[in-house]
């Protein structure tokens, strides 16, 4: 059919379908929005960390003036969470509180100042419980829990995965290195505050417009909470402004809203302060790492075993598919033969931790990317053609299971070590500069849903115009990733039409087919087939009305500028709106679907559902720092940074990503931290958050921004619509690495720890004049019992994909009680 | 007490009834229907709410709506000229300076008080100019080249975004 | 949306009309200049007012004067001091100053009478009321405690604004008017070291005008430590201002520390170090050294407190050898990046 080699608007920088309306300010966000009788709602949040609810008071505020509804746990009593198995938070806490911030109570007020007056006149009564800080914390069993689910005491989560023979492997290596490492938190800080409108419609009914980057899961929590009929209720998701994971958890003040709004019979607004979109949170789990990695002379790896430790806040969210994240994508850069992987994440009273931008493996790639730069170093290698030389082969399974496709990781680095003049630049830097290189891999999509079922992950519906337009609809939602240009783009480009022929209905459950959702990567490949699907569908349809009216049965119908023609006779043809309506004269109103499922992925293990994906990303980068000896100052003038995105479907959209995520990256390695204030434990229980604003967390500004050179490469993978794969979170995890392995090569210090402050920098250099080794990271991994490994025989050792002890689970095999329950430990 | 302000932004003049203690953010969102002027954090932080107030621009969630009686108000509602696209418009359009879109109107703002007063500001001056205005999402290169762009066009220097790119000697980002 | 509590506004039309209002009331009464620090702080309801006396239409307190003294204002705006050439010129230190209060889009507003009023700035202060609810306030606030030394019977919130410890090393005074009269006086007495108490002036006075002293031969200039080229308030800065005798020897040497305490502090053991001195790698050195000792930063900013003051010494000797001519030994991190250094 179409000439796949003449593409119109695929592979050229087009404008984004949303950027005349962004532009001009008419772009809704979820606050833009009013409506009639709308009031105003705000949550009481919890004062304390952790505490027993002993009794609540709402008398006073539901006199108060301009008050209309007050809410507090028991009006919500059903808990809600991301994940089926951790449904463990409520809209409103009904007996305990877990963290400073949360929400107690709804008042809803005529305005929002009223509803906030009124929160002052709520009167709870508490009994204080042990605030758990941190890791000690979280270790001492002498403590209160938090959660009576999970793992032993406040662990939440622990995992073991063996693959292969990890000691055999060492024994094999000449250099074996073991680090500890610490990655600190941080949160996504989308620039819009979270908001949502809950509105009554028909018969109790409710739609709920909301800055989600989930509303299918939201929909499912409403469904649940609620407890009303799934049809009953519809989620709308605007545009967000702004997203990176943090909204893509069902949020406590969404499902309030929805409750208060079918209780008042009225639009009920609620729009987040920033400190409460700290609370919030479901940012970057700290991690403390411990990586032993075994090296031959030439620096390929004999064997790894990681043992990862998160601190996740006070909820599941994510948390168990994040414990998982922290050690699956070690395998699919370079070549690994035999791997441990132990993770555990453990429970504090601080805003709960979840997916942020490379959820769970930015943390495990900064300690494997460090240590590989020491043992370049220890070697006397080039850190880049060590890289080079033990890349995981494309079209080949990993020790852990994993299936890799296409793989351009080779041309990536070849490309940043070109652009930077790595092999003439490195030995010749002035004092305190330096260039560091690392790389990475990312999902474009996980394999598996969050809830275990057999249905597509993405689905799209068109509907053909006789006018020559062109609806689609589809479940995605636009976070400023560009997925709407893109939902445009490939079914514009399938048909010959332009994107003005193109009408999106996007993201409202009740008008669009199901998609899971803007995370993990997942949506230009997944939406992208999809879409390619329907339009394809509609394309033969058309192109068979077409044929007929034109005479000429069998010819190659060809769809281009607006026009439907004979291939070998162009000027035999049609406009696109005749070859529509030829089509219904046909055969009626015409619609298609297209839908996406990812393909079953080889591993057979429990745990073996994370970290498949149809297919993976790779990405390189060098960074050039310039460390001030006297202060510790770090700063970044050149960021080299090579991406394989398969196809880039978009140039201009795909290195926006790729400069978003290295901007991300940048303010992750030297400056944006989670930080908790917990106050001397004789005088206080508090524990805070130290600067939940704009101001005190700092993200970088124009000025900290380095000069990016970018390059695209494009590997196109089989999997991916057009061959794309994902770009929105693969670039930004080599660049920690990269700055702390920079910050080496200019001063010989090693920075074991991210963010890295210019304190930590003058103190390993301070120590390293002294004598000391310089260094700067955590001292110490804790002893924690991570449980029995499952044993897992590798590919190469001929194994199934299956574990060999008794844990083991098939995953597909079996009754659906059984998978469902399975489905527990295979979270996305 | 809700007093009378009598208001001129985007050139139109109006009446808005509103207390002493509203933000001209507060007003121009909440009681003019000008949701076009977004907010971030209402402390000064993050540059998402500039508008222009007498050419210059303002953080609207630190200007209390009274002092602004009589002076022009400028937002993002106003830059194009009827359906016709603000030159920084059409280069925020077509060189993926707005992701998410939601620091743009304030990137709009604070760029067109400066290309107002310098239309051929260099990169640097760029970046000084709008270093108040946070963006999470585009990593700040994008804005930067469009601004310049924009600034170029207005002054009938027609010169492709590639090509400034290179004249910028040290071009900010560049695909290879 | 944080929002502002009630109040009365009312627009003083000249000097003495703010100053009768303000006399009214003076407990409860604020003056709102360009209210880039007051607004926020009364957003999180950690400064009250029942009524906000607005100066903006006070014409005779806007705009820059005289030729070898000159005056500013109280109420020029920030970014109106950066632009005057003629400031650019004399006070070439005091634009830079100016120029690192926070970021463009707020020096339209703010004034340089607000930023020497400037409350003092705390992070277990400067935060929101449900947050410091959750740690039970402290003394500059509604509370009985000070969290950054619990023993300590004072509030250790630090003098953030950047254009006092310049104003204070070149010897500029203010000119404080109230219906009892008026006064002019050092900006350095303007400053009391108190957390809570910060200002030497009475609740009634206005500030209306900074009188710079002639330039004759000082040369004076501003070192900001800050985490991000621009918004962030200082964690750190340093006023110098040095006069040269006939060899290049330091006869007049004025250098005053900010955020270190909760007033501008002078160092007057790194101005003895160079007195009668020639500014060589020596000298500068042992000025900068000593005011490591003068420094007690704590823990109540951006960056580690220990840092901090090692930074002191840095950032002294920094100022100092930029005023004596000396290259570089480190680098402001707020000099914007970007290096000409492309290779694709
Ligand atoms: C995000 C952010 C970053 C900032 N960064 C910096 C920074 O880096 N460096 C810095 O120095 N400041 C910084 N500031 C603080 C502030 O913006 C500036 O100091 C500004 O100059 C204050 O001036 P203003 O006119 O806005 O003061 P206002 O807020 O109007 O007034 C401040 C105080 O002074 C009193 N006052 C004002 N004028 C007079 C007068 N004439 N007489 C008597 N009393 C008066 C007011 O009543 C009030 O208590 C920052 C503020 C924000 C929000
Ligand atoms: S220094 Fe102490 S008393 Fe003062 S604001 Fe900070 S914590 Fe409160
Ligand atoms: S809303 Fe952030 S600066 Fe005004
Ligand atoms: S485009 Fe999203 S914050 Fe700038």
């Amino acid at each position: 059919m179409a000439d796949t080699n003449k593409r119109k608007l695929i592979g050229t920088s087009f404008r984004r379908v949303d950027a005349v309306g962004k532009v001009s300010g008419r772009t809704q966000f979820a606050d833009d929005l009013s409506f009639p009788r709308m009031v105003f709602m705000k949550l009481l949040r919890s004062p304390l960390p952790h505490a027993q609810i002993v009794s609540i008071d709402t008398s006073a505020a539901e006199r108060a003036p301009g008050v209309v509804g007050v809410l507090t746990g028991s009006d919500v009593p059903v808990p809600f969470g991301i994940l089926p198995v951790s449904h463990d938070e409520h809209a409103l806490c009904p007996d305990k509180v877990r963290f400073v911030g949360d929400p107690v109570a709804a008042v809803a007020a005529l305005t929002e100042e009223q509803a906030q007056a009124a929160l002052a006149l709520v009167r709870v009564e508490w009994k204080q419980l042990d605030t758990i800080a941190d890791y000690d914390d979280a270790l001492d069993a002498s403590k209160d829990l938090i959660h009576t689910y999970g793992d032993d005491h406040n662990f939440h989560k622990k995992v073991s995965l063996r693959f292969g023979d990890p000691e055999a492997g060492f024994k094999q290596a000449d250099l074996v290195l073991e680090d500890t490492m610490f990655f600190d938190g941080n949160t996504h800080l989308p620039l819009e505050q979270h908001a949502t409108i809950a509105v009554p419609e028909g018969d109790g009914r409710v739609a709920v417009w909301s800055s989600t980057q989930t509303p299918h899961y939201l929909h499912k929590a409403l469904t649940k909470v609620l407890g009303l009929p799934a049809p009953w209720i519809r989620v709308i998701a605007l545009t967000n402004g702004g997203g990176f994971g943090g909204k893509s958890d069902p949020f406590n003040h969404e499902i309030a809203a929805a409750k208060m709004a079918l209780n008042l019979g009225r639009p009920v607004k609620i729009t987040l302060t920033r400190e409460e979109v700290f609370q919030c949170h479901r940012g970057r789990h700290p991690t403390l790492m411990s990586i032993r990695t075994g090296f031959r002379k030439d620096g390929s790896m004999t064997a790894q075993h990681l043992k990862t430790l998160l601190d996740g806040g006070a909820y599941g969210s994510y948390g168990v598919a994040s414990t998982y994240y922290t050690g699956a994508l070690q395998t699919v850069t370079y070549n690994l033969p035999h791997y441990q992987f132990d993770g555990a994440r453990v429970w504090t009273n601080k805003p709960p931790c979840g997916p942020k931008r490379g959820h769970g493996t930015p943390q495990p790639r900064f300690a494997l990317e460090v240590q590989l730069d020491k043992a370049a170093h220890a070697l006397g290698l080039d850190p880049a053609a060590m890289r080079l030389k033990q890349l995981q082969p494309k079209d080949s399974i990993t020790a852990n299971w994993l299936r890799v496709g296409s793989m351009g990781l080779g041309p990536c680095i070849e490309a940043v070590m070109r652009g930077s003049k790595w092999l003439e630049r490195r030995n010749a830097m002035p004092p305190g500069r330096g260039l560091g290189i690392a790389c990475s891999s990312y999902l474009s999509g996980a394999g598996l849903p969050i809830n275990w079922n057999h249905m597509p992950h993405s689905g799209v519906q068109l509907k053909l115009d006789r006018s020559g337009g062109v609806a689609v609809f589809c479940g995605q939602t636009e976070i400023g990733q560009g997925s709407d240009s893109i939902l445009a783009a490939c079914v514009a480009e399938i048909l010959g039409i332009s994107l003005q022929e193109i009408r999106l209905c996007v993201a409202d459950t009740d008008l669009t087919p199901v998609d899971l959702g803007s995370y993990s990567s997942r949506v230009t490949l997944m939406m992208g087939n999809a879409a390619v699907q329907a339009a394809e569908r509609a394309r033969e349809i058309l192109a068979r009305a077409a044929a007929e009216e034109l005479k000429l049965p069998g010819a190659n119908i060809v769809f281009a500028d607006g026009r439907v023609f004979d291939a070998a006779d162009p000027a035999r043809g049609m406009s696109f709106a005749a070859a529509v309506q030829a089509a219904e004269s046909r055969y009626g109103t015409i619609g298609t679907t297209g839908s996406y499922t990812p393909p079953r992925a080889p591993g057979r293990y429990r745990g073996a559902g994370v970290g498949p994906s149809p297919a993976y990303s790779y990405s390189a980068c060098i960074v050039e720092v310039d460390v001030d000896p006297a202060t510790g100052i770090v700063r970044v003038p050149d960021v080299w940074i090579a991406h394989d995105v398969g196809r880039a479907l978009n140039p201009t959209l795909v290195a926006g990503q790729v400069e978003g995520s290295i901007y991300m990256g940048i303010g992750e390695a030297l400056m944006e931290e989670s930080a908790f204030r917990r106050l001397p434990e004789k005088l206080s229980s508090a524990l805070v958050h130290k600067f939940p604003n704009m101001l005190e967390y700092k993200s970088p500004t124009f000025l900290d921004m380095p000069r990016v050179h970018t390059s695209i490469i494009e590997e196109p993978d089989a999997n991916g619509p057009f061959g794309a794969k994902e770009v929105g979170q693969g670039p930004l995890l080599p660049v920690m690495p990269a700055v702390s392995n920079a910050i080496f090569h200019a001063l010989g210090v090693r920075m074991d720890q991210v963010p890295i402050h210019p304190w930590m920098v003058f103190k390993a250099l301070e120590e390293k004049r002294r004598g000391g080794v310089g260094r700067y990271g955590p001292k110490a991994f804790p002893a924690v019992d991570y449980g029995a490994s499952l044993d897992v025989p590798t590919p190469a050792e001929g194994g199934d994909g299956k574990a060999r002890n008794a844990d083991d689970i098939g995953v597909r095999g079996g009754t659906m009680s059984e998978t469902q329950r399975q489905s527990q430990e295979k979270p996305c | 007490m809700e007093t009378a302000l009598k208001l001129n932004v985007n050139g139109e003049v109006r009446q808005v009834l509103a207390p002493a203690n509203h933000s001209l953010l507060e007003v121009l969102r909440e009681r003019c229907g000008l949701t076009g002027t977004k907010h971030g954090c209402e402390l000064g932080e993050c540059g998402a709410c500039t508008v222009l107030l007498d050419g210059e621009p303002v953080l609207a969630c630190l200007v209390l709506a009274v002092e602004c009686e009589d002076r022009r108000v400028e937002t993002v509602e106003g830059l194009s000229n009827g359906a016709a696209l603000h030159p920084l418009q059409q280069a925020f359009a077509d060189l993926g300076a707005a992701q998410c879109g939601y620091c743009t109107p304030g990137m709009l703002m604070t760029a067109k008080a400066l290309l107002d007063s310098n239309p051929l500001a260099s990169e640097m001056e760029v970046r000084e100019a709008l270093a108040g205005n946070l963006c999470r999402c585009t990593g700040y290169w994008k804005i930067v080249e469009a601004v310049q762009w924009a600034g170029r066009m207005s002054t009938g220097d027609m010169v492709p975004p590639q090509c400034l790119r290179e004249r910028n000697a040290a071009g900010g980002c560049s695909h290879g | 949306m944080l929002r502002l509590p009630e109040f009365s506004f009312v627009a003083a039309r000249d000097i003495g009309e703010a100053c009768a209002l303000l006399a009214e009331a003076p407990k409860s009464t604020r003056l709102l200049a360009g209210g880039t620090d007051l607004l926020p702080n009364m957003k999180r309801r950690h400064q009250h007012a029942q009524r906000l006396v607005g100066l903006r239409a006070v014409a005779n307190m806007r705009g820059i004067h005289g030729d070898s003294e000159m005056r500013v204002g109280a109420m020029t705006t920030l970014s109106t001091i950066t632009r005057d050439a003629k400031l650019q010129r004399h006070w070439p230190g005091f634009v830079r100053a100016v120029q690192s209060i926070s970021s463009p889009v707020l020096r339209t507003t703010g004034t340089i009478g607000g930023n020497l009023c400037l409350d003092t700035r705390c992070n277990y202060y400067n935060q929101s009321e449900e947050w410091r609810q959750a740690i039970g306030g402290c003394m500059k606030e509604a509370g009985d405690i000070c969290w950054v030394a619990p023993s300590s019977p004072r509030c250790w919130a630090i003098s953030a604004s950047d254009s006092a410890p310049l104003l204070c090393a070149i010897g500029a005074r203010v000119r404080l008017v109230s219906v009892r009269g008026e006064r002019v006086i050092p900006v350095e007495q303007l400053f009391v070291d108190d957390g809570i108490v910060w200002l030497g002036k009475s609740d009634d006075e206005v500030l209306t005008e900074v009188l710079l002293p002639p330039v004759e031969n000082t040369k004076a200039t501003y070192w900001k430590l800050r985490r991000r080229g621009s918004i962030d308030f200082p964690v750190l800065g340093v006023g110098a201002a040095l006069r040269m005798g006939a060899h290049g020897e330091v006869t007049h040497a004025r250098i005053f520390l900010g955020a270190v305490s909760s007033a501008p502090l002078r160092a007057p053991e790194s101005e003895a170090a160079l007195l009668g001195q020639q500014l060589t790698e020596a000298t500068v050195k042992a000025a900068g050294e000593a005011a490591r000792g003068v420094a007690h930063a704590l823990d109540n900013t951006d960056f580690t407190m220990l840092w901090r003051r090692q930074m002191t010494a840095v950032w002294v000797e920094g100022a100092l050898r930029e005023l004596g001519g000396l290259p570089p030994r480190a680098q402001m991190p707020e000099t914007p990046l970007g290096a000409p250094a492309m290779s694709v």
